[in-house]
């Protein structure tokens, strides 16, 4: 969970370069195998006979409080994330027609507006600012929410408990009660679309798939694409706006060039790989990863930064290049989980950075780069706050 | 060069359509729809990379 700025620590290069896996203790206290290297990553992760996303019974995580099976069960309904193919896949099925290219391309118009009325109240507050707060939290906030039905009044109560559930230096029952907290939210937002659903997905999913779906089943799946839709876009924007002040030559061809945003935006989710691993899988039977064996039950970590340097994957991976054309990065995972909002992100990406750096061509840090506050300890990476002048 | 989609398992992650909208396209749902699967020459790379990036594993090249 720990960096060194933009890059992952050397001693992720350091198993990488050796034995390739290796048994860690992660930041929960539990043994995990961490697996690093690009073709081992994607194989854990696109083999769930092998490496399952649920957890077997009696599966503990240090400091959770113990749960009935019914709370458990509860808990889980709707989580994607934890669940297998077939059952994977019935969920999946139901959302991927709200995430096609074609669907995706039709929100253009509303993501270029909503990135427009951010840079006005930027502009309009003065210089400096805070990016991470004007820009690059709202902005798929507020995308998020439109698509969902989710009302961004409640913003401020959701974005709190979305990065305190995800902070691992957080007690584990301080974070499930944010879980806990969410969940209740999402029940009131459920039960209001039953009644009156909306043109939103929440209302897309009633209306077509409200027999087949419980309640609980839906705050999973709504609570999953809020934190989804929040915590990852965001952190891209914030973090990705400071590697390219870093590379004001290559920030240039951003701004200048259209043809440039596509493929830069592709080397920032490589380069950046904000999501450390993958979610946990569980070996459900003894396995070799690169010669080493994992016994069945054991917690497998697919280290996505550094699959994503790995140097039998892309040349001079440390360097960031947005020429660099290296299609398969991993950042967005690998395997049935594939992250499904990726053609939105993709979207918030490229319309977000060339309206920025258009807007305010002298747009520069506004704080040492050595004070700049990266966030550890999180599930996912990225800056707590961005200083920046214009 | 020909192209074969296993289309019950795609999870339309959208990665062909991003490669080539000259091969690939997507139904309503998101599921893969090959729009030409003798492959055209100028479409080759294209091809073997949508197959080397689709995170379903669901392409292949005949």
């Amino acid at each position: 969970m720990r960096r060194d700025a933009f890059d992952p620590t050397p001693e992720l290069g350091e198993i990488r370069r050796s034995s390739g896996v290796e048994r860690v203790v992660n930041a929960l206290g539990m043994p995990v195998y961490l697996v690093t290297r690009h073709d081992d990553v994607k194989r854990v992760l696109s083999d769930h006979e092998y490496f399952s996303n649920s957890r077997p019974p009696g599966f503990v995580v240090p400091g959770a409080p113990v749960l009935s099976e019914e709370e458990l069960a509860s808990s889980r309904a709707g989580n994607l994330l934890g669940l297998d193919p077939p059952e994977h896949q019935r969920l999946r099925r139901m959302l991927t027609p709200e995430f096609t290219i074609r669907r995706i391309k039709r929100l253009e118009p509303r993501i270029t507006e909503i990135v427009t009325e951010h840079l006005d109240a930027m502009e309009a507050a003065g210089s400096p600012v805070d990016l991470v707060e004007n820009f690059a939290l709202p902005i798929p906030s507020l995308v998020i929410c439109e698509l969902l039905g989710v009302p961004y009044e409640d913003r401020a109560d959701f974005q709190a408990r979305s990065v305190r559930q995800l902070d691992l230096s957080l007690p584990m029952p301080e974070r499930l009660e944010m879980q806990r907290q969410g969940r209740a939210y999402m029940q009131s937002l459920v039960t209001r679309a039953r009644s009156h659903p909306g043109e939103d997905i929440l209302g897309m999913l009633i209306r077509e798939h409200g027999d087949e779906l419980t309640d609980d089943e839906l705050i999973g799946i709504a609570g999953l694409l809020l934190l989804a839709g929040h915590e990852t876009t965001s952190n891209m924007l914030g973090l990705g706006t400071l590697a390219l002040l870093r590379h004001p030559d290559q920030l240039a061809a951003v701004r200048d060039d259209p043809d440039a945003v596509g493929p830069a935006v592709e080397e920032l989710l490589r380069w950046l790989s904000i999501v450390h691993t993958s979610i946990p899988r569980v070996s459900t039977r003894e396995v070799e990863v690169a010669g080493v064996r994992i016994p069945e039950g054991q917690l497998v970590f697919a280290s996505l930064p550094s699959a994503n340097r790995d140097p039998d994957f892309t040349d001079a991976p440390d360097t960031f290049d947005i020429r660099r054309g290296a299609a398969g990065h991993l950042a967005f995972g690998h395997g049935v989980h594939h992250c499904l909002g990726a053609p939105l992100a993709r979207m918030e990406m490229r319309i977000a950075w060339p309206a920025l750096f258009h807007r305010f061509p002298k747009l520069a840090l506004a704080e040492d780069f050595d004070d700049v506050a990266f966030r550890s300890f999180h599930f996912i990476y990225g800056l707590r706050s961005l200083a920046v002048s214009f | 060069m020909r192209l074969e989609a296993d289309r019950g398992a795609c999870i339309s992650s959208g990665n062909c359509v991003m490669t080539s909208e000259v091969l690939f396209d997507q139904d309503d749902d998101g599921v893969v729809v090959l729009l030409a699967e003798d492959v055209p020459s100028a479409e080759e790379a294209n091809a073997r990379e949508a197959v080397a990036i689709c995170p379903a594993q669901v392409l292949r090249l005949t």
